[in-house]
């Protein structure tokens, strides 16, 4: 009897679909740029948590002897500042492991404002159809029809430049697209068997929007997410050059390549790093987010 | 196609009202007195800060004050540049050429590139050609295109010498502009040199501007290519005998052009936050370096008023692409 209860037991196990995180790592996994772009992320944010551990200077203190440094492998070039020094004597090697916290930092907090309440307003339009849908999906229209930098530029312009605001800005470009794909996802999702069976089974408003339709909408969110940190990065970064996001002397990258701009053609290194680690750091998430949509999305699945 | 036309068309008002409403907020809304803001001015004198509020209609209603805005700007009328005290719509269409020259350089460097470096990874899927063209265009998508232009610089301007640094054109030439396309304008000079001092300029900020919807193209080139040649009348014209050359560039080609038509009219508005970048780092008289000098000036009437030119020319551009899109591709256009 026992046995039979076993070897039943081990049938089931046998049959049972993989956990679903494991079918998604084994999609995923077959894709090796994903994975490098995935362990580069991983970095990004080791550097990112123990900076202070591993720079070998503060950010901004300032050498007077050693101003425009060339780095370790030139000629005048020293250990002590392995990718040289900017025009006022910080290390750049160093200001670039901080700058990593400020760009994660402004990814997160961009993804999750705009994921909020760009979700909020899709599954209100998707619930409230009619004059409120058409008031939401006409702003997010005329949101769309502004270059999405202009538009944050023109946020900033009336916060006023730093940091936070051009976060803020940038958060509400990314508004438009998350709308529009919660919204198309809800209404797709409404109209199934199992959201109407919730419904007669007395399920409130609330219920059905977070609990039951909300999570089966999730995965182009997810894509999107992650394609938007990759952007929040470059966006802020852009901003900071233009000298509307990050002020000097924060060590953000952005802000760094402005801060760096006249000495273009004197000091190649001040130019060169700052950027390297925005393209690097940005490929990498790019490729993660590559390889992400083509493990969640069920249509290239064989 | 005309019920098409007109359905577009009624999208376009709403749109273009909202983008109204957006600029008039915007001047009410930046912190401080919107009469020293449009004036330029602080501390006025009260007397006179009374005049001016009143002449600018500014003690009115709001909705008396948006009417008398949109009767201006129907009129051509957006107010005048604190900084140069000239009529912000002048400005505007002074500068505007620079960037439509800039702009149209660089689609064609991205399209020339883009759509023949799609179709050959496509036909030749997974082959080191295919990966090297498919990593560039990530590459190329991840681009912090301000940096990539100082690079150039550095190499081609710095360690070459080959192209200058900034500008339009040599400071050695001079003639009145003609029609503001400075290749078009020194060409008709018949100034020996203009025309190539002109070009020389052009290049480094091309492909700057150029670079990110070059990848784009190629990535929607290369995956529109590869679903087309999956469809049934392609696998007809195979079975046929034709020529692969004659399959690829005939029977798929056409087919997979119209999502990249679409792509290619979606780049307008990020050709426009490019323009703002690369005319920054090269000092390219513009639109874009223009509206980014007016905010650091706090020359609020332009950036209002350049603000409005720009999102309207990105309305009717997108309409245009609209409406292009519907004449090449009758599924769209016959869609209620």
């Amino acid at each position: 009897m026992s046995e039979t209860a076993q070897r039943l037991a081990e049938l089931e196990l046998a049959q049972a679909p993989p956990h679903p995180l494991r079918e998604f790592w084994n999609y995923f996994s077959q894709n090796r740029g994903a994975v490098v772009g995935l362990a580069f992320v991983v970095l990004v944010l080791t550097v990112a948590l123990f900076a202070g551990v591993i720079a070998p200077h503060e950010p901004n203190e300032q050498y007077r002897d050693h101003f425009l440094v060339p780095p370790v492998w030139e000629d005048g070039g020293s250990w002590e500042f392995i990718l040289g020094t900017d025009a006022v004597g910080r290390d750049i090697f160093s200001r670039i492991l901080y700058g990593a916290r400020y760009s994660l930092v402004i990814g997160f907090i961009v993804v999750a404002l705009s994921l909020t309440v760009g979700i909020a307003l899709g599954l209100l339009a998707a619930f409230f159809r009619g004059t409120f849908e058409a008031l939401v999906m006409r702003a997010m229209d005329i949101m769309l029809s502004m270059p999405s930098l202009l538009l944050a530029v023109v946020i900033v312009a009336i916060l006023g430049p730093g940091l936070f605001n051009a976060m803020l800005a940038i958060a509400v470009t990314y508004l438009p697209h998350l709308v529009r794909l919660t919204r198309a996802a809800a209404i797709t999702e409404l109209s199934k068997d199992y959201v109407v069976a919730s419904k007669v089974s007395g399920a409130g408003m609330p219920r059905l929007m977070v609990i039951t339709v909300l999570p089966n909408c999730l995965a182009p969110l997810i894509v999107q997410a992650t394609l938007s940190f990759s952007n929040a990065i470059l966006d802020a970064a852009a901003l900071g050059f233009l000298g509307l996001g990050a002020q000097p002397p924060t060590p953000e990258w952005g802000t760094m390549l402005a801060e760096a701009r006249e000495f273009v053609l004197r000091a190649w290194w001040v130019v060169t790093f700052p950027g390297v680690a925005i393209l690097l750091t940005v490929l990498a998430l790019n490729l993660f987010g590559d390889g992400l949509r083509d493990a969640l999305d069920p249509k290239l699945k064989r | 196609m005309l019920r098409f036309v007109l359905t577009r068309l009624g999208i376009l008002i709403p749109t273009f009202i909202g983008v109204t409403l957006l600029t008039f907020a915007m001047i009410r809304l930046i912190p401080g007195d919107p009469v020293e803001l449009l004036v330029g001015e602080r501390g006025l004198d009260p007397v006179r800060h009374a005049q001016l509020r009143a002449e600018m209609g500014l003690d009115r209603p709001l909705l008396e004050q948006y009417w008398h805005y949109i009767s201006g700007v129907f009129q051509g009328d957006l107010g005048k540049s604190i900084v140069t005290k000239q009529p912000v719509v002048e400005e505007f269409f002074t500068l505007f050429p620079a960037t439509v020259e800039l702009s149209v350089c660089a689609m064609l460097f991205a399209v020339a590139l883009g759509i023949p470096a799609g179709i050959l990874a496509a036909a030749r899927r997974g082959s080191v050609f295919d990966h090297s063209v498919m990593g560039a265009a990530l590459t190329g998508y991840s681009m912090p295109i301000f940096w990539w232009g100082l690079l150039l610089i550095i190499l081609f301007s710095g360690i070459l010498g080959w192209t200058p640094v900034s500008g339009r054109i040599s400071l050695l030439y001079f003639f009145e502009p003609v029609t503001g396309f400075m290749l078009i304008d020194s060409w008709l000079s018949g100034e020996p040199g203009a025309f190539t001092s002109a070009v020389r300029h052009l290049i480094l900020p091309t492909v700057v501007l150029g670079t990110i919807p070059l990848a784009v193209i190629a990535r929607q080139t290369r995956s529109a290519m590869l679903e087309v040649l999956h469809e049934d009348y392609v696998r007809t014209a195979r079975a046929k005998g034709l020529a692969p050359l004659r399959v690829i560039g005939l029977h798929a080609l056409r087919n997979a052009l119209i999502p990249v038509i679409t792509v290619i009219g979606l780049q307008v508005g990020v050709l426009f936050s490019g323009a703002v970048l690369t005319e920054t780092i090269f000092s390219w008289p513009g639109i874009g370096k223009w509206i980014i000098d007016s905010i650091h000036r706090r020359d609020y009437p332009s950036v209002q008023g350049g603000i409005l030119l720009i999102a309207t020319t990105v309305i009717i551009v997108n309409l245009l692409v609209d409406l292009l899109y519907g004449l090449i591709n009758p599924r769209i256009r016959h869609q209620r």
